[in-house]
């Protein structure tokens, strides 16, 4: 019996957002997987990034519950969920811009010292997190510029100091918002391969549009319209899903068939 | 290290400065000093903009000065009461204010320090329009007598170290790390697990016992606690100072008092006083358009640019 119920590590219980009238998620009811890399997709304007700053508390749902290893999370503040292990990015790159890149992953590593309302003691203290923190760096191939201002990096390194950020808190679930976007050709590729070395031993749920990284990276993905889910599956089933094609991706889908036929002739 | 040359050289600046200048309008350089620092503790560290830290400058004053006139207390304790009552009181503000972002920040900070302003105002402590007069100086462990304005001057000093010292050390703590985290991207700093509003109230409890322990060794250098300091001019005034010298930088607020100060104390004496306002103003306008990160900023620019 155990081995047939999956092991769920977040469900919401049809979380609903209504802006002053306007429904911008309706009666979602998602389900991730632990260990998995769960894509949400969809059109812009679907709900998406709602979804995510509902999850986190960025927003409060006007209805439904979310529910994280079994406890209901939906009271609790953005600060306290992500106490708990639920850590977010942002569709825009959110660093830290006036630190250095290595003071950017020591502010997330700082947080389980204990020590940071300690305005009496100096800065130095936090010298023996360094190591930890070049560490991280190091992970996404980023410890050449840990003395650098972030403000001066490039913005798929900005991208991928933001992941070496996120993984100094150890979450239990990240919550990526199109980490892809924005980037050239050759970021993409490098942040795809980012995102799955680290997901080892996590779990990620991700919103991209760029169907290449869905197709490579998701073990499952959750189609969102007009902020209700559309459908659910693997890529094989959700892109043969007659109303996805004509909904969202038919467009997108063909010319990347088109595109990798091309590539293979 | 360089930091520390400096900081030397002011130290010695400021120890043979009474050779040359009136200590008194030094002593007034100096608290007007710490109270910028403290204000932009919140403003140039936390990325917060109060538009009521007179009510803690004149809390100190008041609370100090009435001490001073009523009971026997030496002027450390009073002064030590004057800034414990102004941590108090900015709990308080930070309490309610820290919820609200930017120029509502601002709106509730000045809405509570109006509050205050009538209080004393009104309260029967506070002698009103005329203010705590003839506040005496005391002398300190009961052995020093502050009476003489040498002596004064340098007890100032001795308060505004300590001061600029605690700033110093806030700023370049772990508390202050996460302070500049959030100033730079507070959602952000939430996403990671960071409370960000009780960062926001302790950095402001902090800014305002500082700005209140100005005010309490103000009131001991005049012998007077007044409303001018519990005015919204002052609140105005000190953000100001700090624009000017350089919002964010450690010593730029310094050198933000000590122009304001020395333009009210010439301006103010000459024919020119009745336009003082007007020409701070222009003054306040020139340098926020020439130099928005101020003088200090700029200098610091500069340095990093040719050197
Ligand atoms: N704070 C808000 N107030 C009012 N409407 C909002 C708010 N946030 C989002 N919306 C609306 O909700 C809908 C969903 O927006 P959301 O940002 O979640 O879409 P998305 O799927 O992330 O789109 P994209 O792919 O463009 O990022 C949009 O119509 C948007 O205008
Ligand atoms: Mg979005």
């Amino acid at each position: 019996m155990t081995h047939s119920t999956p092991d769920v590590i977040l469900q919401t219980q049809d979380l609903t957002k209504s802006f002053k009238g306007f429904t911008a998620v309706s009666g979602v009811n998602l389900s991730i997987q632990r260990g998995h890399i769960h894509a949400l997709i969809g059109p812009n304007g679907a709900g998406k990034t709602t979804v995510f700053n509902l999850l986190t508390k960025f927003l409060k749902p006007t209805s439904g519950k979310i529910l994280f290893n079994s406890e209901d999370i939906t009271k609790l503040e953005p600060a306290a969920i992500a106490r708990k292990g639920v850590i977010r990015s942002f569709q825009i790159s959110a660093v830290f811009p006036h630190l250095t890149v290595l003071e950017n992953v020591r502010i997330a590593l700082q947080r389980k010292e204990g020590t940071s309302f300690h305005f009496w003691k100096h800065e130095s203290t936090l010298n023996r997190l360094n190591d930890k923190a070049v560490d991280l760096l190091d992970s996404v191939g980023l410890s050449d510029f840990a003395s650098t201002v972030t403000v001066d990096l490039s913005y798929g390194r900005k991208r991928a100091l933001e992941i070496a950020t996120t993984l100094a808190v150890e979450p239990e679930l990240m919550l990526l918002d199109e980490p892809t976007q924005g980037m050239g050709h050759e970021d993409v590729g490098l942040v795809t391969e980012l995102i799955k070395t680290v997901s080892k031993n996590r779990t990620i749920l991700m919103v991209e549009h760029n169907l290449q990284v869905v197709s490579r990276l998701a073990d499952r993905i959750t189609v969102l319209q007009r902020g209700s889910i559309l459908t659910e599956g693997n890529y094989q089933e959700v892109s043969n899903n007659p109303e996805v094609r004509e909904a969202y991706l038919g467009s997108e889908i063909e010319t990347e068939h088109k595109h990798s036929a091309e590539v293979a002739s | 290290m360089n930091n520390l040359k400096l900081n030397i050289l002011l130290l010695i600046i400021a120890v043979i400065a009474p050779a040359v200048f009136y200590p008194v309008f030094l002593a007034k350089i100096l608290c007007f000093a710490l109270f910028a620092c403290a204000f932009n503790l919140l403003l140039g560290y936390a990325g917060l903009l109060s538009f009521g830290h007179a009510a803690f400058l004149g809390t100190g004053g008041y609370v100090t000065g009435y001490l001073m006139i009523n009971t026997g207390l030496s002027p450390e304790i009073a002064i030590i009461l004057g800034m414990v009552a102004g941590g108090i009181l900015g709990a308080i503000f930070g309490k309610l204010a820290v919820k609200r972002e930017g120029i509502y920040f601002a709106m509730v900070t000045l809405a509570l320090a109006q509050l205050v302003f009538f209080f004393y105002l009104q309260a029967p402590f506070t002698n009103g329009e005329d203010g705590l007069q003839g506040v005496p100086r005391g002398a300190i462990f009961g052995l020093i007598d502050l009476s003489n304005n040498y002596t004064m001057y340098y007890f100032v000093l001795a308060i505004f170290i300590l001061g600029y010292w605690i700033i110093n050390r806030t700023v370049h703590s772990p508390f202050g790390q996460v302070l500049k985290a959030i100033r730079e991207n507070e959602d952000r700093a939430i996403s990671l697990g960071y409370e960000v509003n009780r960062y926001k109230w302790v950095a402001f409890i902090i800014s305002a016992a500082l700005a209140s322990l100005a005010g309490s060794t103000k009131a001991l250098v005049f012998n007077l606690a007044s409303l001018t300091d519990v005015h919204w001019h002052m609140s105005g005034e000190v953000i100001l100072m700090t624009l000017v010298g350089g919002v964010g930088t450690i010593l730029g607020p310094i050198l933000g008092a000590g122009i304001v100060v020395s333009m009210q104390n010439y301006l103010s004496g000459g024919e020119l006083g009745n336009y003082i306002h007007i020409i701070m103003g222009f003054v306040f306008v020139v340098c926020v358009l020439s130099f928005r990160s101020g003088i200090v900023g700029q200098l610091l620019k500069f340095k990093r640019n040719n050197f």
